[in-house]
């Protein structure tokens, strides 16, 4: 089973700094990370290789350093990686990057699964992963929980509104996963050697078949048009509640609180 | 003349309360463009009676698409119908809930549509002069809102949260067009089968489309602890939410958890207990229409963005809530 893991470098949440003037994120100098739910994919990814024997492949898109990421991959058990990386697609929207990786996983080759994380946590979009099926003609299910081999195709069970809606799919087909679906292995020294001599290939408009008008800022089709920082605080307020009495008063002020907005 | 498109829910025939709070939303902008609203139901067995709803709540029209083979949700067969329908009428937006469902079949379609597409807006409006939608979120875990559009692709797709706006009241003098569209077979993808639901009662809880959620935190220190938020939650009909520090703890379940790595929640009134408020937290209760915050330490983050923050003993405080909620209840009965 060969299997392909899409995963983000994202800025460490955490750590997230807003230039007051410009209202825009600092990226210079901040800390990234793999994006903390890819990790869930990587690991769902790794585990079916375990269980059914196999082959697992991280790929992302981003600006060189992005390396990084995938070396942490390769450090948890990836067996190969690939660095999707080109100017031009500097300013992709989620349709354009959809479009880029569909593109460089077809160069990859035959593949038989795609594990993604449920979304990344900088643009909180979860749609490259939908649409990276959708290029691709592959069925796909999101939000999956648990998911396992099931003859020539998958049982899945998706975490939606109604509760866990089981599914089986052919293969190939796309996954994306939550939280759930199993809890994240650390790197393994013998990884971090293997990660740290390997030499990643870098996909690119050099080596990739590519419709020019689809890539990056001009071939997205949405535009920000601007960026506000809100406001932090409501301004609300504050009530003490120690000792009996003040509890009694705090309680009180609650529920006019809440009467009043028509909440109680 | 183009059309503003919603995309209704429904779950074994009955419509979820979004397919209305979305008609608002299509309403307003359809108004300001001076077209008509339609709302697409994709489903099995929604009747007359139910499509009418939508006409009462703001649609000009109803397209109707009804199969046994699309009672549940498969991403595939949806998108084919959608991406079909919308070649053939070519609407300028649609709408769709930023649901399980929702946030599926709406970047499946807008790849084959060509379409530009905005998660989880917060805020949707129409440029003067060039009838463009402009589309508002949260990035980066709410620390940003964006204001997006898309010049020069049509239709202009969007997904709306849950609970973020009111369906309008319902107009029973209102009337409007039901349009049956029929399944052909290359419509229905056989790759995906549905093989059923399954709920646990103790396990499961749809927080998104909750009014009220109580939320626990570390600050509970034990499992048991949760009771007592389940007791609040009851007394104010509300659902039981967590933070990532308590579900890693095993205090209670996954589905439960609000955050980053859990849900984003936009209720009309959440309640923290016990909860710091880290930044991954807070980006999932930014859009609450009410916080209200209860722990012990003054210095809690969750206490400085609440409306209402209580610096006090939750073991002491909840029971006194519940208690008080409970003497009004009888009082006006």
């Amino acid at each position: 089973m060969h299997i392909i893991v899409p995963i983000k470098q994202v800025p460490e949440t955490s750590n997230v700094k807003m230039d007051p003037e410009t209202g825009t994120v600092i990226r210079a100098g901040v800390e990234t990370v793999v994006n903390p739910l890819d990790l869930y994919a990587l690991e769902a990814a790794l585990r079916l290789k375990d269980a059914n024997g196999g082959t697992v492949t991280a790929i992302t898109m981003g600006p060189q350093q992005a390396v990084k990421a995938l070396k942490e991959a390769v450090a948890m058990g990836c067996d190969s990686a690939v660095l999707v990386s080109d100017r031009k697609f500097g300013g992709s929207d989620t349709w354009a990057t959809s479009y880029t990786l569909a593109q460089a996983i077809k160069k990859i080759g035959a593949f038989d699964l795609i594990v993604a994380g449920e979304r990344a946590t900088d643009g909180d979009t979860a749609q490259v992963g939908p649409g990276i099926a959708s290029w691709l003609d592959l069925p796909v299910a999101t939000y999956v929980a648990k998911m396992e081999a099931a003859g020539t195709g998958l049982k899945v069970e998706r975490l939606v509104e109604e509760g866990y809606q089981g599914l089986s799919l052919t293969l190939p087909a796309l996954v994306t996963v939550v939280k759930e679906i199993a809890s994240v292995r650390l790197p393994t020294l013998r990884g971090k050697k293997r990660a740290k001599a390997m030499d990643i290939p870098v996909f690119s408009t050099e080596n990739m078949e590519l419709d020019p008008s689809r890539l990056g800022l001009k071939g997205s089709p949405t535009k920000v048009v601007k960026i506000d920082t809100p406001k932090v605080t409501r301004g609300g307020k504050t009530v003490q509640a120690g000792d009996d009495e003040s509890i009694e008063k705090a309680v009180d002020q609650l529920l006019v609180f809440l009467e009043e907005r028509g909440l109680a | 003349m183009s059309f503003v498109w919603t995309i209704a829910e429904q779950y074994r025939g009955e419509l979820k309360q979004v397919s209305f709070e979305l008609l608002s939303r299509g309403r307003k902008l359809a108004d300001k463009l001076g077209v008509k609203l339609a709302s697409v139901v994709i489903g099995d067995g929604v009747s007359e009676e139910r499509m009418n709803e939508l006409i009462f709540r703001g649609a000009d029209e109803v397209y109707s698409i009804q199969d046994p083979r699309l009672a549940d949700f498969v991403c595939e067969s949806y998108a084919r119908i959608l991406t079909r329908i919308i070649k053939t009428y070519r609407p300028s937006i649609i709408l769709a809930a930023a649901t399980s469902s929702g946030r599926t079949l709406m970047p499946y379609v807008a790849v084959q549509a060509h379409a530009g597409l905005t998660a989880d807006c917060t805020e949707l409006d129409i440029e003067e002069g060039t009838g463009n939608l402009l589309q508002t979120r949260p990035a980066i875990g709410g620390n940003i809102m964006a204001t997006i559009k898309t010049p020069d692709h049509r239709p202009q797709m969007a997904t709306v949260r849950p609970k973020s706006s009111r369906a309008l009241a319902r107009d029973t003098s209102r009337s409007g067009k039901i349009i049956a569209v029929s399944v052909t077979d290359d419509m229905i993808d056989s790759r995906v089968k549905v093989l059923g639901y399954r709920r646990d009662a103790v396990d499961f809880v749809n927080l998104e489309e909750a009014d009220v959620v109580v939320a626990g935190g570390k600050g509970l220190k034990k499992a048991d602890n949760f009771a007592l938020i389940r007791g609040l939650a009851d007394a104010l009909g509300g659902v039981v939410g967590a933070s990532r520090e308590a579900v890693d703890r095993g205090w209670i379940a996954y589905p439960h958890q609000i955050g980053l790595s859990g849900k984003t929640i936009s209720p009309k009134l959440y309640i923290g207990v016990g909860i710091s408020g880290s930044i991954q937290h807070l980006a999932g209760i930014k859009t609450s229409e009410a916080i209200v915050s209860v722990n012990s330490d003054p210095e809690a983050n969750l206490h400085k963005i609440a409306d209402f923050a209580i610096v006090g003993d939750a073991f002491q405080v909840l029971p006194a809530i519940v208690r008080r909620l409970e003497q009004r209840k009888k009082e006006t009965k």
